[in-house]
């Protein structure tokens, strides 16, 4: 059967073909995140398979020697048939990796799909290790890990070394995604150093630079009338960050949140204050993208423009959706990471 | 006015109701034989490439276990945490299908079925789902899974997420690993993972496609032969009839129709023809399929263990391509009458003389389009190589042949007239001679559906024969055996060996040789090869040599491939090269093939412990050994009893040759047919020549009797062109396309007594056709006959 197909019916996560409106829609079985729930680490690094989707997400901004950017993705999704660990063939949860280079002109990306049960994609919390094949984010501590993916025209192996504490949105972890109170657990750690080696077919690159990563896992984190989402992690000059996302319902702005972190990890969350307009919009395929943006965060005096390094960074995946890294101009200077879904 | 234009030209139709027969018969007939042999062709394509699509078979590389055991998940797991993109496929029987698990989530693009609403949580979780077509799914034993119609399928599989079919199967570890055409960068080594795994190229040769290319190529042939005798019919019938309608067509255009409109009508005339005719046959071909096809598949499993559905799916590009060929088919038919009408002077088209001169420009045009096209196939035939010189080949001699008949005939009987005696028979050749013009389309008809008789039952009496021969050798053991693992093999030989005549290990594993991908197989020495098996050629005892390890057998392909003559060392590994003791024919295999002795074969490769074995035994053990066999826990699918597949395999050919004989019958009785409409047309007009003769005193019996002897001398004289015509035709197929196409030749057997049949029923046709004619002259009444005087013409 076409796998393509099969995936995207597949993975209740990612969604039907109309972008990721199935992340909407009942939880059934399932477990769902709960208020005043307290994340426990490191076990909570770990996988939660009574929750239906899940992912390890991990974005970076990187040069090379001469100061050229790239942005580099390493994803590992889960997704549960049935809220349980079963062992082996028969194991019910899903796994689906992706992986991405993106320069100001090239954008490199590649997929894996594995089921669990059988040791060809996991996570385990002592020691660190989320791994689907060959790609691998691990390390004895969680502070201190090896990351590596490779496709057929890329391959990186790089270090990751934490310098500030994990940050949890919301309310402690719990990060409500909507009106009717859909939420999910997520928190971060966006104070990674990176350095390693990036493989091309023209030859191999030492990069350096800081990285963001990201867990987060619910049963049901849209309501159904949200259609897809607009989510920025950016890192500013003097160490301050900012995630911010807004969850779209249709042509309306719909549902926005933003951590305010500063320098030494202190999270502030705000609900509804968090602005992002597009300014132009370019045209990959049947989508119509804004790849230039005017982010607002009024309480932090935060007035910026927020541009793709590179338009093109789409990620022809399952399911397809933008992800690539971006310059921060007018306020505050810097860079960071833009995810788009749901413009298919 | 193009209303009564047209009615006047479909008013010939209904005067020649028969002629309208011929016409829309020989059309249905060509169009039915060629779309019945292309649906039949088309199924068994789709049937493999659905079995391609399913297992991936010829496609991918394939990761296996060195020693032909199995892969574990470990090992699956271990390849792709070192970044190969592998995907586990696990094959059973269950309950007489066969069922296979793959990883939905790994497989390479393009495997499996294309569901069009695939639900992914009830295919991997849940109680599962099973997907095959309803024959298969019906044969599942209740396994509690949802089945699943899916018709783009392998036929007799059945096709299941990997967890399933390894709890169906009662299985844990996996068969294969299909190896992802593109692969990440910085991959190790194969050897560095996973040494006990050896990694297989794709290999297209073994795609089952190719096995069966030959079959499906002689069925080709066999339809288009069919298509041509057709075509000629029709274009006997459409000349005839538009010579009838010489006077209506001069009328017409006296009355001042434009050439253009009138020959835009026949054209729409006959265009309103071919899709009647074609709609016919289509259906024809239809039924011709639904009814040969399961033999076809039948022949096709039996011989080279292809599946292929036995039901007949309706494709619509078969449809519009059977409705294509026969107006294609008309126009080819039609174009030259249609041409002579659209380039005639106005009102020359009703006079005799005009035509008769007409004729005569077509005849020199006729002789020199015939030389060039018989030099052409002569030359192609001594220098052309390759598949589209041996079809050009074929279609330039039988169309040269054809158009050479009326010359070669006309010489005939000129050589005829000249050794004549006797003012009776001088008149009797100068007067057939004569006719000839009037009847050429007919006998042409008529030695090319000589021709295409004789080639066609060479052919298939032909193959029919080889493989008889080469089943007879092949399948000589009775019973054949398939083990699960090298244990299992040790245990069935031990229980057989005291029990049955003779115990024959089977293995195969693929090697090089000069550079070709060639099968090592292993015999050990035992009366059945010897016995059973023919030699193309062969040194002195080559089989007790062969079992002293002083030589190897060699198949044909191999022979050809690589120049290897007997006595030639044939290098099979560093230190290992023996020379030809003999050379085999092995029909089908695209690879070549070498035989050693077991102890050479377990010297050359020790990691491999045969598991299939024949069983030589007394037939009446057969159903003892098989209990026995069950009793030890071998699956029923895992026994085969070749005689039934045998037996099975040649009733195929037994069908394939009756309807071959009922087509014989069939394309004689409408070239036969075609033969009465000349001569009926003919009789009318040559009442003015006969009127003399018989006013001289001969009576209207003899004249009778002269008639028809002139119809079985023309015949008799086509059906001896029509003999090396059609050998030659016979030959082309079978030495020049064949081995063009697959690299062995199939020896040709001649058939006189089917000939000399063939060539009876001819001249009876030819005599019944005339029976009509020579009754109505002889009951022509004087009256008629003194009127010819009567009338000035």
């Amino acid at each position: 059967m076409n796998v393509r197909l099969f995936i995207l019916l597949a993975l209740p996560a990612t969604a039907q073909a109309q972008g990721f409106a199935g992340l909407g829609g009942t939880a059934g079985e399932f477990a769902l995140p709960e208020p005043d729930t307290v994340l426990s680490f490191p076990a909570d690094h770990g996988a939660h398979p009574a929750y239906r989707i899940e992912w390890w997400y991990l974005t970076a901004n990187l040069t090379d020697p001469d100061g050229t950017p790239y942005g580099l993705q390493w994803t590992l999704f889960r997704s549960a048939l049935a809220p349980r660990e079963g062992d082996g063939w028969e194991s019910p949860q899903l796994w689906l990796g992706h992986a991405a280079v993106t320069t100001a002109d090239t954008h490199l990306f590649t997929e894996r799909l594995a089921r669990g049960g059988i040791g060809q994609a996991g996570v385990t919390v002592t020691p660190f290790e989320a791994w689907i094949d060959d790609w691998r984010m691990a390390g004895e501590r969680f502070e201190a890990l090896n990351l590596a993916a490779s496709g057929p025209d890329f391959a990186y192996d790089m270090r990751l070394e934490a310098r500030g504490p994990l940050v949890l949105h919301g309310d402690e972890g719990y990060s409500v995604k909507s009106a009717e109170g859909q939420a999910s657990y997520y928190y971060s750690q966006p104070f990674f150093d990176i350095a390693g080696t990036l493989t091309l077919p023209e030859g191999a690159v030492e990069l350096t630079g800081s990285a963001w990563f990201d867990h987060e896992w619910s049963s049901q984190p849209l309501s159904e009338r949200q259609t897809g989402w607009d989510w920025f992690s950016l890192s500013f000059e003097g160490g301050a960050k900012l995630m911010g996302f807004r969850l779209r319902e249709g042509e309306d702005e719909g549902y926005t949140y933003a951590s305010w972190i500063a320098p030494d990890g202190r999270l502030t969350p705000y609900v509804g204050s968090f602005a992002a307009e597009p300014l132009e919009t370019t045209r990959l395929g049947a989508a119509e993208l804004p790849v230039r943006w005017a982010v607002r965060l009024p309480e932090e005096g935060v007035e910026i423009e927020v541009e793709a390094l590179n338009a093109a960074a789409w990620n022809a995946l399952t399911p397809p959706y933008w992800e690539g890294p971006v310059v921060v101009t007018g306020s505050h200077q810097g860079q960071g990471y833009l995810e788009m879904t749901g413009y298919e | 006015m193009t209303g009564a234009v047209f009615h006047a030209l479909l008013s010939h139709w209904r005067r020649a109701p028969l002629q309208l027969f011929t016409l829309i018969a020989g059309l249905a007939l060509a169009t039915g034989l060629w779309s019945g042999v292309q649906a039949i062709n088309a199924e068994a394509r789709a049937s493999y490439d659905a079995a391609a699509a399913t297992l991936g078979e010829g496609r991918f590389a394939r990761i296996e276990a060195a020693t032909g055991g199995e892969v574990t998940q470990a090992q699956y797991v271990a390849l792709r945490r070192a970044g190969w993109l592998v995907s586990p496929v696990v094959q059973g029987r269950l309950g007489g299908v066969r069922l296979v698990g793959i990883d939905p989530l790994t497989a390479p693009g393009g495997i499996g079925p294309a569901a069009e609403e695939a639900d992914i949580s009830a295919f991997l979780g849940g109680a599962g789902q099973i997907f095959g077509r309803a024959e298969v799914l019906a044969a599942l034993p209740e396994t509690g899974a949802e089945p699943v119609l899916a018709p783009d399928v392998a036929p007799g599989t059945a096709l299941t997420d990997i967890s399933l079919a390894l709890r169906l199967l009662k299985r844990d570890s996996i068969d294969a690993l299909l190896v992802a055409p593109e692969q990440p960068i910085g991959r190790p080594e194969l050897a560095e993972i996973a040494p006990d795994l050896v990694l297989r190229p794709p290999q297209p040769g073994s795609e089952v496609g190719r096995l069966t290319d030959s079959f499906h190529l002689n069925l080709t042939a066999f339809g288009l032969l069919c298509f041509a005798v057709g075509i000629f019919i029709v274009h006997g019938a459409v000349g005839l009839a538009f010579e009838q309608r010489r006077p209506v067509i001069r009328t017409l255009r006296a009355l001042g129709v434009p050439l253009r409109r009138l020959v835009a009508l026949m054209l729409l005339e006959l265009l309103a023809f071919a899709l009647v005719a074609g709609v016919i046959g289509v259906g024809l071909g239809w039924l011709l399929a639904a009814r040969l096809l399961p033999d076809v598949a039948a022949t096709l499993r039996g011989l080279y263990g292809a599946d292929v559905a036995g039901g007949l799916a309706l494709r619509p590009a078969w449809w519009l391509s059977g409705l294509g060929i026969a107006v294609l088919g008309t126009g080819l038919a039609a174009g030259a009458a249609l041409w002579r009408i659209a380039t005639m002077p106005l009102l020359a088209a009703g006079g005799r003389r005009a035509w008769a001169m007409a004729e005569a420009r077509m005849a020199r045009g006729q002789g020199a389009a015939a030389l060039a096209l018989l030099l052409l196939a002569a030359g192609l035939a001594v220098w052309g190589e390759g598949l589209v010189a041996g079809f050009a080949l074929l279609g330039a001699g039988l169309i040269g042949a054809a158009l050479a008949l009326p010359l070669l005939l006309g010489a005939a009987l000129g050589l005829a007239a000249r050794l004549a005696h006797g003012p009776l028979m001088q008149w009797f050749w100068a007067d057939t001679r004569q006719q000839l013009p009037g009847l050429s389309l007919a006998l042409m008809a008529l030695m090319l559906a000589m021709a295409a008789n004789i080639g066609v039952s060479t052919m298939v009496g032909s193959f029919r024969a080889t493989f008889a021969e080469f089943l007879d050798q092949r399948l000589a053991p009775e019973l054949y055996v398939e083990t699960a693992d090298d244990a299992q093999a040790r245990a069935v030989e031990a229980l057989l060996a005291p029990r049955i005549r003779a115990v024959l290990p089977l293995a195969s594993v693929e090697i090089e040789v000069e550079g070709i991908p060639t099968e090592l197989n292993l015999a050990r020495p035992d009366p059945t090869y010897p016995e059973n098996w023919r030699l193309l050629r062969a040194t002195e005892r080559p089989w007790e040599r062969l079992a002293a390890g002083e030589g190897v057998l060699v198949s044909e392909q191999l022979a050809r491939r690589a120049g290897l003559s007997l006595g030639d060392p044939v290098r099979l590994g560093p230190e290992t090269a023996l020379p030809v003791l003999g050379i085999h024919g092995d029909y089908g295999n695209p690879l070549g093939q070498v035989i050693v002795t077991e102890a050479l074969f377990a010297q050359l490769q020790p990691e491999i412990v045969p598991r299939r074995f024949g069983l030589r035994l007394d037939p009446a053990e057969v159903p003892e050994i098989r209990a026995a066999l069950t009793g030890m826990g071998l699956p029923e699918g895992a026994i085969t009893d070749q005689a039934a597949v045998k037996r099975f395999s040649m009733q195929v050919f037994e069908r394939t040759f009756a309807v071959t004989a009922a087509l014989n019958v069939l394309t004689l009785a409408v070239a036969g047919f075609a033969m009465l409409m000349s001569l009926l047309t003919l009789a009318a007009l040559r009442l003015p020549q006969l009127a003399p003769v018989w006013a001289l005193g001969l009576t209207r019996r003899r004249l009778a009797a002269l008639e028809m002897g002139r119809a079985v001398l023309l015949a008799a004289l086509t059906a001896v062109v029509a003999l090396p015509v059609g050998l030659a035709l016979a030959w082309v197929l079978l030495a020049v396309v064949n081995v063009a196409a697959f690299g062995w030749r199939l020896p040709m057997t001649a058939f006189p007594w089917d000939y000399a049949r063939l060539g009876l029923f001819a001249l009876l046709a030819a005599g019944l056709a005339a029976l009509w004619p020579a009754i109505r002259l002889a009951r022509t009444p004087p009256a008629a006959l003194l009127g010819v005087f009567a009338h000035e013409r």
